[in-house]
């Protein structure tokens, strides 16, 4: 142990970083690789199909688990379209824009208790800032298409966006209130306790207003207006072809994994023990934190494969009405029971 | 006191949750999918596939040259020439099917007289050069004697209802 931290401590600070970034990065993306997959299988299976079971490796099938790296290899060779009236720079730099970000916020993100790249005690604020300039991506993908509908999707999804994280934001400054603080790690310290002692409890409205505004957020179903296909063919990324295009779904992808983690670390708890507390405790102290945050990250992400398969889009304005008239208001209301049962010292949570 | 019950219902998300029990339950039964090529749907002993003709039990075809399928066949996608045989019977010499112009309607197995012109159950057929999609006399016999079991089977199935 000494002896690899000898080694490390000699290598190169630039080489450090990299690898550093490779830790993260590289199951991250393996993570959104297989999350297509998963959401192919899922859907047909709650569709009554099977979803891709041909493509596997060496021969063997392994129930298509080869899939998206055949997808990968073949978005890879297709050729990048670019549209003769599109800007050219920026249509090119959208999509870097997108994955930029949604990759970026890994940076902060604390896995286990110490185990975070970059530990900076405004981590909610940093995490914030950056998956709302995602939506630049979209805007600029939209604009520099040179195309209506790639317009048109651009606009209506800018538009949700915006509507969302307002909601996404006054969610957040429950959370603030209720733990103090906006570093992640004491953020997850303050549910300690055990299963009531997590957030989703107290700020109930909040935590199921901030996943589903995190689903608008990523423009999924039911919220996936931006690219409703019956009314605009596929909205903002129509002109995108071969690796550009799959760029923007993994973006799509990585962004819906942070809010799902997100979504754990703040309402139940990160890598807290559910079984903090009671007599089970003991048993399942061998079990690693950051199992625990996989397992509850696993159930969001579910949950948005779950909700693709069951809800139909929602209209436009219905999506509005949504977020201006009812999750805004319920969450300024919230705040207010948050902060006053904060200031009261309410038992169990806050006492 | 209904629109308090309905608020409250729609603050819970009960319908929505209603839903995802429906396709959360849905997840867990057998998927109805046919793995195609090594499963594959029965078939109905009427299935319009790809054409033959057929032949007596004797080895003589059954074609006479009355030409009623090129006249019936709405997409004009039969042409059949013909002239008596040094025996003196009338067969064809030419008997072509343009499988591209042919919509599988049948019409030309219901007309025939002596049954001879059939569609039997194969659907898996491709063509890879131009021109392989004009079923000649030659192929056509050819699938007629390579099947004539399972059409005469099938023909026997239905004896009774056409």
């Amino acid at each position: 142990m000494e002896i690899l931290i000898a080694l490390w401590d000699a290598l190169p600070l630039v080489v450090q970083i990299v690898l550093q970034i490779v830790a993260i990065m590289g199951p991250v993306l393996i993570l959104v690789a297989y999350y297509t997959y998963a959401e192919r299988k899922i859907i047909g299976h709650m569709q009554v199909r099977m979803g891709p079971n041909r493509v596997g490796f060496f021969g063997f099938r392994l129930m298509g688990l080869g899939q998206p790296i055949a997808d990968a290899v073949k978005l890879m060779f297709k050729e990048i379209i670019i549209p003769s009236g599109a800007n050219k720079f920026l249509f090119l730099s959208a999509p870097v824009l997108a994955i930029a970000t949604a990759l970026a916020a890994w940076a902060v993100f604390p896995f286990d208790a110490g185990l975070v790249l970059a530990d900076i005690n405004a981590g909610l604020l940093y995490i914030l800032a950056l998956t709302s300039l995602g939506v630049y991506g979209v805007i600029i993908a939209g604009w520099a298409s040179n195309s209506k509908y790639a317009l048109l999707g651009a606009m209506r999804s800018a538009a949700q966006i915006v509507a969302y994280e307002i909601a996404m934001g006054f969610a957040l400054v429950g959370v603030l209130i209720a733990s103090g603080s906006l570093d992640l790690g004491a953020i997850v310290e303050a549910q300690s306790g055990g299963l009531i002692h997590w957030f989703w409890l107290p700020l109930l409205p909040l935590f199921l207003i901030y996943f589903i505004s995190g689903v608008a957020e990523t423009n999924r179903a039911p919220f996936d207006v931006a690219e409703g296909e019956s009314e605009i063919v596929a909205g903002f990324h129509v002109e995108y072809s071969g690796m550009t295009f799959a760029v923007f779904f993994m973006a799509e992808y990585a962004n819906m994994i942070l809010i799902a983690a997100l979504t754990a670390l703040m309402f139940l708890g990160g890598w807290l023990s559910p079984f903090q507390g009671t007599a089970l405790e003991s048993w399942f102290a061998w079990v690693p934190g950051i199992i625990w945050l996989l397992a509850k990250t696993f159930f969001f992400m579910f949950c948005f494969l779950w909700f693709r398969a069951t809800f139909p889009r929602y209209r436009y304005d219905q999506i509005m009405r949504l977020g201006w008239k009812v999750f805004i208001p319920i969450t300024i209301v919230w705040i207010v029971v948050v902060a006053l049962m904060k200031v009261y010292e309410a038992p169990i949570w806050f006492s | 006191m209904k629109t308090v019950i309905n608020y409250i219902r729609s603050l819970f998300l009960f319908e929505l949750l209603r839903g995802l029990t429906l396709t959360g339950r849905y997840m867990w039964t057998k998927s109805f999918t046919l793995q195609y090529p090594e499963e594959k749907a029965p078939v109905s002993p009427r299935f319009r596939g790809l054409h033959a003709l057929r032949r007596y039990p004797n080895g003589e075809e059954r074609c006479i040259a009355c030409k009623l399928c090129e006249a019936v066949c709405p997409a004009l996608a039969i042409t059949i020439e013909a002239e008596p045989r040094s025996d003196g019977s009338r067969r064809t010499t030419r008997y072509d099917i343009d499988l591209f112009k042919c919509i599988f309607c049948g019409f030309c197995e219901e007309s025939c007289p002596v049954d001879s012109i059939v569609e039997t159950r194969v659907y898996e057929y491709h063509f890879e050069q131009r021109g392989e999609q004009i079923m000649t006399k030659e192929k056509l016999l050819a699938i007629g004697d390579k099947y004539e079991e399972q059409l005469a089977e099938d023909r026997l199935a239905q004896a009774g209802v056409r």
